[in-house]
């Protein structure tokens, strides 16, 4: 899906925030001022300071001689940090995942959610002006990565929504600054007379990387969108994770159980709140000596039941060692799947389908025991040649995409591979009138023509198979063939499979 | 006799069955595996499903014989729906000649165990597994306490199991319903066509519980069971089936 990020940027959060404490600070220009190395130093301005000249990193005392009067706040230290943060929460009714980006912004990812409020353009104006109307000086940008979001929104004209894919003509106008680089690289790219981000953009990459670094092309990388840029939100989706520390150490098989069936319930109950199932789980017991054992189960259908759960979990208790004792067990469901509602079916069929629930748990018991590599099914392919006409499948409800073939018929035993034989025959292009199979000497009564098969070009150049089906004297069938064409050197013939 | 004896022997046979757990099949039931003259040979006349089935396969042939007719049994269990499952630590049946038989390969789902011992296990797992077509196993030796837990296993589930013994050196007593042994017959083609016919098999059952052993001549038509005995006497049987 085509992503999408949301960069906003509160020019004048600290200040907003006092003034809609304070409504009386609304028409008078004020500051917020910390002590720094014996200097009142400014670290927020409201938007009539700013219109003074007033910017942060000024000392307050430089400020009041332009402002006479000019109201000077303490500096609330971590406010800024609260802020943020509650108003990232409060943004979670747009988007679930929202990243803090200090000091003064949130980046979103919007991927599928605007369309909830009726398109792109609608969605920032409802959000926007939402901060607005509350009385937050906020400017917002969408676009395809989160560099350019965030460049567009400190940058580039207000409440820019960039088309997807036209991220990098918006970031071509912009100044370096825009991709957030450190503050060396800016000052480098200054003197070197870079005033757009144009003018380097298009310099070979070595070039940038001996001058300013690999995190400068990073920068690039993230904001054109070439590199992923992975955002720390502040709701992370929870991981499917339980944990049972038990105050005694635990050295019996019951102990053990009762652990995991608590865990099981636990996980399960959860899980069947959000109408999901696990397809993995990791069982991990930490011991008192410092070692760590566990099992590790599978199901062919993602499963909230407990007790089948459990009874995977069981078949493999008798490989937990104790030693000393377990203090601390933990269960991870790393695989999680929706669960398909079962609906109560009013005439259910007693017999047992590919999709019933009960085979699949029987196929998660014998498999979490023999390994689910042993079970296989097999559906039809498209190949002429034996070995490849049927496939494995790969999940228990995949459905056949093509028939199987009816034509000629097929061995009821394929021997694993062609196993050679000695014969006799009276006309080259004709079945054999006798053939020696382990050390047996069989003699052909009936046969039917051949069947040539040939392999297909884009697999192998092995030659073809001339295929006979043949009946002995005691009426035993056979399917041998003939490797090649009679005429050539290599030709020999095969016994290959044996018929009902 | 009188007729007075037999009726009261008839009684009491249906009595001991019905005790032993066999109940008088319903008639829509009956004749539903298509056996023809073999399934009198069972009691009640009725191809028993839901107990264990065991079938030699000591040779090549003879497995690959025994697989024909098996395919065609599972083949009419399989007819209502369900799976099969088919065990075995070196399998050799080739999904593709299953289709011949009527069957859809696709629902069958095999399981190659690895060690010998484990059979026995996977077996007893699948046969508690309700609504199963039928679980097929190929297995060197089972003792008779074994087959006693198989046959637990069966009687609550009703799930078919087919036990192909392929050691005739460890064979012993078992629990199972039957023992089959089936043996390839020469194929006939009619008028004296060149080429291979229908497959034929010799079916001989060895052993059946309350039933009376003996041998039978069948084929398969394609889509059924055609028994050749009754071929011989009747002529009329085989003007209802298709050849093809």
């Amino acid at each position: 899906m085509q992503k999408r990020f949301v960069s906003l940027w509160f020019r004048h959060l600290l200040t907003d925030w006092l003034t809609l404490r304070q409504p009386e600070l609304q028409q008078v220009p004020f500051v917020v001022a910390a002590p720094e190395r014996n200097r009142i130093i400014i670290t927020a301005t409201n938007l009539l300071a700013q219109q003074h000249g007033i910017t942060t990193g000024m000392a307050s005392a430089d400020a009041k001689a332009v402002i006479p009067g000019l109201k000077v706040i303490d500096h609330l230290p971590e406010k800024v940090d609260q802020l943020l943060y509650r108003l990232g929460e409060w943004c979670i009714r747009y988007s679930p995942l929202i990243a803090l980006d200090p000091p003064y912004g949130l980046i979103m990812d919007v991927s599928g959610c605007t369309h909830l409020w009726g398109g792109e353009q609608q969605y920032l104006d409802h959000l926007l002006n939402r901060f607005r109307t509350k009385g937050y000086d906020v400017q917002g940008a969408m676009a395809d990565t989160v560099g350019a979001a965030w460049a567009v929104a400190h940058f580039g004209k207000a409440d820019a929504i960039i088309a997807p894919n036209q991220h990098i003509e918006a970031l071509l106008t912009l100044p370096p600054a825009a991709l957030r680089l450190d503050q060396v690289s800016l000052e480098r790219l200054r003197k070197l007379g870079f005033y757009t981000v144009k003018s380097f953009v298009s310099i070979k990459r070595t070039a940038l990387r001996r001058r300013f670094g690999n995190d400068f092309l990073l920068r690039i990388d993230q904001a054109v969108g070439t590199v992923d840029e992975p955002l720390q939100v502040i709701h992370p989706i929870e991981a499917y994770h339980e944990r049972l520390p038990s105050l005694e150490p635990i050295r019996t098989a019951e102990g053990i159980e009762i652990a995991i069936k608590t865990l099981l319930q636990n996980l399960c109950e959860r899980l069947r709140d959000e109408g999901k199932g696990l397809r993995t789980a990791v069982l991990k017991c930490y011991r008192i000596d410092g070692g760590i054992v566990g099992a590790h189960i599978g199901t062919n259908r993602a499963s909230n039941n407990t007790t089948h759960l459990f009874k995977l979990f069981a078949l493999k208790i008798d490989s937990i060692e104790p030693a000393l004792g377990i203090e601390l067990f933990t269960l991870d469901a790393y695989k999680i799947e929706e669960v398909p509602q079962d609906q109560e079916v009013l005439w259910a069929s007693d017999s047992c389908e590919l999709e019933s629930n009960d085979l699949a748990e029987l196929l998660d018991r014998l498999g979490n025991k023999i390994g689910t590599e042993n079970i296989k099914r097999y559906l039809p392919y498209e190949s002429y040649w034996p070995e490849r006409a049927i496939k494995k499948a790969t999940s228990l409800t995949e459905k056949p995409a093509t028939t199987w073939r009816t034509g000629r018929p097929r061995p009821s035993i394929l021997l694993p591979c062609p196993e050679p034989i000695q014969v006799m025959f009276k006309l080259p292009d004709d079945p054999p009138v006798t053939f020696i199979y382990k050390g047996e000497r069989h003699e052909v009564k009936k046969a039917d023509d051949a069947e040539r098969i040939e392999c297909e070009w884009w697999q192998s150049k092995r030659p073809h198979r001339d295929y006979y089906v043949v009946e002995d004297n005691e009426g035993r069938r056979y399917w041998l063939f003939r490797s090649g064409h009679y005429t050539d050197e290599g030709a020999k013939w095969y016994i290959h499979g044996v018929f009902a | 006799m009188p007729t007075v004896q037999k009726d009261i022997i008839n009684k009491l046979q249906k009595d001991i069955l019905a005790w032993q757990g066999f109940s008088a099949p319903t008639i829509a039931k009956a004749n539903s595996i298509g056996l023809g003259p073999l399934e009198a040979a069972f009691p009640n006349g009725v191809f028993p499903t839901g107990t264990i089935h065991e079938m030699l396969c000591y040779n090549l042939t003879n497995t690959a014989a025994t697989c024909g007719l098996l395919s065609g049994l599972v083949a009419a269990l399989m007819a209502q729906g369900g799976t099969c499952i088919w065990i075995g630590t070196s399998r050799k049946l080739y999904p593709s000649a299953l289709n011949a038989f009527g069957v859809d390969a696709a629902r069958f789902i095999f399981i190659d165990v690895q060690r010998e011992r484990d059979i026995l296990w996977v077996m007893e797992e699948a046969l508690k597994c309700e609504g199963l077509a039928a679980v097929v196993a190929e297995i060197r030796e089972v003792s008779f306490a074994q087959s006693r837990r198989l046959q637990l296993a069966v009687e609550s589930s009703k799930v078919t199991g087919f036990l192909l013994r392929t050691d005739p050196k460890k064979l012993s007593a078992t629990t199972c319903m039957a023992r089959w042994q089936v043996t390839p017959l020469p194929s006939e083609l009619e008028g004296q066509m060149p080429g291979v016919g229908l497959p034929r098999w010799q079916v001989d059952l060895l052993r059946v519980r309350n039933g009376t052993p003996g041998s039978w001549q069948l084929a398969w038509t394609g889509d059924s069971f055609l028994s050749l005995d009754e071929q011989l006497h009747q002529h009329t049987f085989s003007t209802t089936r298709q050849v093809g």
